[in-house]
C-alpha cells in the first residue's frame, strides 16, 4: 500500500499534466486568431487538418476570416511546426479527410463525453468551442479537471 | 541634403502608417465622390443587409458600448472611436475588418459610400 500510494501519485500527475499545453509564443498567430475567438494550441490538431484550415480562410466555419498572404504562409508555418503528436489522437473523419473542428475529434469526443447535450447550450456556454467558458484556465493552456467550473 | 531626404522619407513613412478616424471618413468619401450621410450610416449598420447578421449582431446598436460575437461569444472592445481610441488608426487593420465584414453581413464587398456612411456616423457617437 505505501508503494502504491506514490505510484497513484504519480499516475494522477501524469493525467494532469496530458491535459496542459503548452502555448509557444508567436505574435502574428496570437495576434489573428484570437480576434474572434481564443487562440487553440496548435497541438490539438494535426498538421494536415491545419494546412486545410488555412488554406481557406474566406471560408472560416461560416465566417470570412481572410488575411494577407505574409501572415498567412507564417502563421501556416507556424502551426505546422507545432501540430498535434502521438496525443492529440485520431483527427480525421471517417472518409480520412482532415477535421477542421477540434470539437469533433476522437480526443475531444472522449474527455467531454459525460456532458450532457443540454449543458452545451447553456448561454453562458454557447458552443462547445468556447473552452474558456467551463476550462478557467484554458488561456494558459490549462485543461485538466481540476480547473473545470461548469457555469449554470 | 541626401540625409534631409532620408529623414523626411522616414517622417513620412511614420505618419503614413498611423491615420485618424477622419482619415477614413475623408477617403471613403472621396472614393465615393459624394458626401457621407450619418444617418444613412446608422440604418445601415443596425439593420441586416441580405446576410444572417447585421453589423450590430456583434457591435450592437450602440458601439460606445462593447459588443460580443454573434458566435463565439468573444468580447469585443468598442468600435467607435469616441469609446476606444485604437479603432481606425491602422489602413491594414481598417480593411481587413470592412473585407471580411461586410462579406459577412452582406456577402459582398461594402461600397465606398457605404463605409463613408458608416464612419460618418461611428464618428458622430460620444
Amino acid at each position: 500500500m505505501k508503494k502504491l500510494l506514490p505510484a497513484a501519485l504519480l499516475l494522477v500527475a501524469l493525467t494532469a499534466q496530458a491535459d496542459s499545453y503548452s502555448l509557444p509564443k508567436h505574435a502574428a498567430f496570437e495576434e489573428e486568431c484570437s480576434s474572434c475567438h481564443m487562440a487553440y494550441p496548435p497541438q490539438m490538431l494535426h498538421a494536415d487538418s491545419w494546412r486545410a484550415m488555412m488554406g481557406d480562410l474566406s471560408h472560416h466555419f461560416g465566417s470570412d476570416a481572410s488575411i494577407d498572404d505574409k501572415r498567412r504562409v507564417a502563421i501556416t508555418n507556424f502551426l505546422l511546426a507545432n501540430a498535434g503528436g502521438r496525443k492529440t489522437g485520431d483527427t480525421r473523419d471517417a472518409q480520412g479527410k482532415p477535421l477542421l473542428r477540434i470539437t469533433q475529434t476522437a480526443r475531444f469526443d472522449k474527455k467531454h463525453r459525460e456532458v450532457p447535450a443540454a449543458t452545451w447550450q447553456r448561454a453562458s456556454i454557447k458552443s462547445p468551442a468556447n473552452c474558456g467558458a467551463c476550462h478557467t484556465r484554458a488561456a494558459a493552456g490549462e485543461y485538466s479537471e481540476r480547473w473545470v467550473q461548469i457555469p449554470k | 541634403m541626401r540625409h534631409l531626404l532620408i529623414i523626411a522619407a522616414t517622417l513620412f513613412a511614420a505618419t503614413a502608417s498611423a491615420e485618424t478616424p477622419r482619415d477614413f471618413l475623408t477617403r471613403f468619401e472621396k472614393e465615393a465622390g459624394t458626401a457621407a450621410s450619418a444617418q444613412r450610416g446608422a440604418r445601415f449598420f443596425t439593420s441586416k443587409q441580405g446576410g444572417e447578421w447585421s453589423c450590430s449582431s456583434c457591435h450592437t446598436d450602440k458601439p460606445t458600448q462593447a459588443g460580443r460575437h454573434a458566435k463565439t461569444d468573444k468580447a469585443i472592445t468598442p468600435l467607435a472611436p469616441a469609446a476606444n481610441a485604437e479603432r481606425f488608426t491602422d489602413a491594414a487593420k481598417v480593411d481587413k475588418w470592412f473585407r471580411r465584414n461586410c462579406n459577412d453581413t452582406l456577402n459582398r464587398v461594402c461600397r465606398a459610400q457605404e463605409k463613408a456612411d458608416v464612419m460618418a456616423w461611428l464618428l458622430s457617437l460620444r
